[in-house]
């Protein structure tokens, strides 16, 4: 251990721990810019500067480590004139229009700012002469230059989590910027628009591409009818926003809410992750028995999942000799699009011209999705307009609603019933798992031998989990599974995703069957979640989403009646025609850079 | 056009694939051919396992791994202090008079760029100019238009 005093008290820490961090245990509070708990340190923004005795210069507290009998101020002249200068001189190169930005009171360098109460100006405003560009070339985001103070939190989150590196730092001193390949517009790069930058960005420099004002105008526009689907990991984060720490189920408000609002019909994307399931589940197991029967090599083993908007890109950029490999499932986001437009109009007798379909995803890459050519199945766009959890606080907040007094309401029907299956959607490993509890009883007859249905190798934050599964006392129709181990992989993070498609690459990725999700801890750790985002929370919204699914009377996908009665009335079977018109799609090949 | 992704692979084989191996590699596709076209990047990017957002990163830094279209010859003149005490206006204008060009621009027949450049170190022998590698001082505007003749007929 480590010995130190920080403002006159003693504290000990392990060796290693930062004197920000052992500042912390002692409850001192150390102004942070660059600093993110996901991330390496970096240094560069200096605002976390103390002053160490017998030391020359001020230290950064962030990438200092706690040293024997060190002896620390935080809170000298010296430091409070040095952190004041350094803000100011971010603010003289900052936009600061601050009422009229999007990150108005959600902003830590404005927070920074009030804490000093500046003044006046007491450096020159740079802002002007600087021809900062803004890129609204992206569906899912906007990148302004002019508010950005080049922490390099997205340099570093799209390096470190995604390993994407879409923006690196370009240019050297007063004309240093984040720059994507040669300052090509973010829609035509490497950029999988998963929104994680979005998510750390301090300030207002990468913030989504809203869509309030649109979902507003469909609301209120008389000849439309506007439903809405909301996704599994928004419910256990919109409290964030809305006043409740973190890992509260809001499910039953939420849903009363939109109703609030306006939406006709309050519809749940877990019935279409239900569904996907169904089609999921049985495209693996055609693929094994074309692979492991027939002897078909031209099947492409494992399968990967498709739902995450990210990881498409992702492997559409990177490895697209493997896009035959993903499953041909549309996410449940635009299964449920497609059939909002189809069997939904037909069910309520309603134009589907006059349908507008709106979407709440944890999730920036999805706005990004639903404006990809394939997913117009349904003869328009299939979803509308997507918001993000955030957007959606921000609508709840406009309209006036008391949300810690609204009543909990339930989902509308047709396309409102979901299980728990599906509610784990949310959570890495929670497909896999959803997969399994489907795919094991359609292939035995049995449930998956784990104890309540929790199949727990597959859940957790570790960064890649892998899991067997022998297959044992088929029914007739699947005997050639007997004695099959199924072998399963999941990663979270484009990093780890990355790392099994380097294992896919070099051929010693020996699984079935392998769940990727974009961001950090599955959909709950989105890019379109409340901000902050970090590991500690994400770990409470992950408790938050287990709780939900064992709260739910059904938690098998395939026990879900609106499926049941939609395959009946409509879709026939799993990967039926019909289902291929409307439920799968196909991938296309881009630039690695 | 030269053949970019063979040349790029023949680099990365005589200078490693390793992080480190980025600046070399760069520094001798510049030596070759006079600035990095996008091309030679993303090759670059491809051999390293690097994104190409990095590799501009690393090339936009340096006033010496060029990102535009440069001529054959990229006349740098040194803006700094002494120079600048020493002509450095006068040698601009002769060579712009001479290349028909404007400072930070290329000639249309992609033989000459003109740009001003920070401290070359020549401040005894002021005022300088670089021509790609080669360093011509205390210069007049007399001496210049013998050089860029020189080059002109290379």
């Amino acid at each position: 251990m480590i010995n130190l005093r920080i403002n006159d008290q003693k504290v000990s820490v392990q060796e290693g721990t930062t004197v920000l961090a052992a500042s912390k245990k002692l409850k001192i509070n150390i102004p942070t810019l660059c600093n993110h708990d996901d991330l390496c340190v970096a240094g560069n923004c200096r605002v976390c500067l103390v002053e160490q005795k017998g030391a020359r210069t001020l230290i950064a507290s962030c990438a200092t480590p706690a040293a024997e009998g060190m002896e620390i101020h935080t809170n000298t002249l010296k430091v409070r004139n040095a952190r004041k200068h350094i803000v100011e001189l971010l603010l003289s190169e900052h936009r600061s229009d601050c009422t009229k930005c999007y990150k108005n009171q959600n902003c830590e360098l404005q927070s920074l700012a009030n804490d000093f109460a500046f003044g006046d100006h007491v450096f020159l405003d740079l802002v002007e002469d600087k021809k900062y560009n803004i890129d609204r070339s992206s569906p899912s985001f906007i990148k302004d230059d002019s508010k950005c103070i080049r922490c390099q939190r997205c340099v570093r989150t799209c390096s470190e989590l995604q390993y994407v590196s879409a923006i690196s730092v370009a240019n050297k001193g007063a004309h240093q910027k984040i720059s994507s390949f040669h300052d090509r517009p973010m829609s035509q790069v490497v950029c999988t628009n998963c929104g994680q930058c979005v998510n750390r960005c301090p300030t207002g420099a990468l913030v989504e591409k809203t869509y309030i004002d649109q979902v507003w105008d469909a609301i209120y526009d008389p000849e439309k009818h506007v439903v809405v689907q909301t996704a599994p990991a928004v419910r256990v984060a919109l409290g964030e926003d809305l006043g409740y720490d973190p890992g509260e189920r809001v499910t039953g408000k939420m849903v009363n809410a939109l109703r609030q609002l306006g939406f006709n019909s309050v519809l749940d994307t877990d019935f279409s992750a239900d569904l996907t399931i169904m089609e999921e589940g049985t495209e693996l197991l055609v693929r094994l028995k074309k692979a492991l029967v027939d002897g078909d090599k031209s099947i492409s083993l494992p399968m990967f999942t498709s739902c995450s908007p990210g990881w498409i890109k992702f492997i559409e950029h990177k490895y697209p000799e493997f896009l035959p490999n993903l499953s041909t499932c549309k996410s449940p986001q635009q299964m449920f699009g497609a059939l909002a437009k189809t069997f939904y109009a037909k069910k309520r007798n309603i134009d589907p011209s006059k349908i507008v379909s709106v979407s709440v995803m944890p999730c920036t890459a999805k706005k990004f999705e639903a404006d990809r050519p394939e997913m117009r199945s349904s003869g328009f766009k299939d979803v509308d307009f997507v918001l993000t959890t955030r957007e959606l606080a921000v609508m709840i907040k406009q309209a006036g609603i008391d949300f810690r007094n609204v009543e909990e309401a339930g989902y509308d029907t047709i396309m409102g019933d979901s299980t728990g299956a599906a509610v784990i959607f949310g959570a890495t490993g929670g497909v896999m798992e959803a997969a399994l509890r489907t795919a094991y009883e359609i292939v035995t007859g049995r449930e998956v031998p784990f104890g309540n249905l929790n199949i727990t190798p597959v859940r957790g934050m570790d960064g890649v989990k892998e899991a067997t599964i022998k297959i044992e006392g088929c029914v007739n129709a699947w005997k050639f599974l007997e004695g099959v181990e199924l072998k399963v992989a999941i990663a979270h993070g484009l990093v780890n995703a990355n790392k099994i498609m380097k294992m896919t690459r070099e051929g010693k990725a020996p699984y079935h069957f392998v769940e990727i999700m974009a961001c950090p801890g599955g959909c709950i750790g989105g890019g379109g979640q409340p901000i902050p985002t970090n590991m500690e929370i994400r770990k409470k919204r992950m408790k938050a989403i287990y709780s939900e699914d064992e709260h739910k009377l059904l938690r098998k996908s395939h026990e879900n009646p609106d499926v049941i009665a939609i395959y009946k009335e409509f879709l026939d079977q799993p990967n039926s025609h019909k289902s291929h018109e409307l439920l799968h799609t196909h991938y296309v090949e881009r630039d690695n850079f | 056009m030269y053949q970019v992704g063979n040349f790029v692979k023949k680099l990365s084989n005589k200078h490693g694939r390793e992080r480190e191996s980025l600046m070399p590699i760069l520094q001798a596709i510049v030596q070759k051919h006079n600035y990095l076209t996008d091309e030679a990047m993303v090759e670059v990017a491809r051999e390293l396992d690097i994104s190409a957002a990095e590799v501009y990163g690393t090339a936009s830094f340096y006033t010496f791994l060029d990102t535009q279209v440069k001529g054959k010859y990229i006349i740098r003149v040194c803006k700094t202090i002494t120079c600048s005490m020493k002509g450095k206006s006068d040698i601009i204008h002769i060579l712009e008079d001479m290349l028909k060009i404007k400072v930070g621009e290329t000639t249309s027949d992609k033989q000459f760029s003109l740009i001003e450049t920070n401290c070359i170190g020549w401040c005894h022998k002021a005022p300088a100019i670089l021509i790609n590698e080669m360093p011509y001082t205390e210069l007049t505007p007399e001496k210049v238009s013998a050089i860029i003749k020189d080059y002109m007929h290379k």
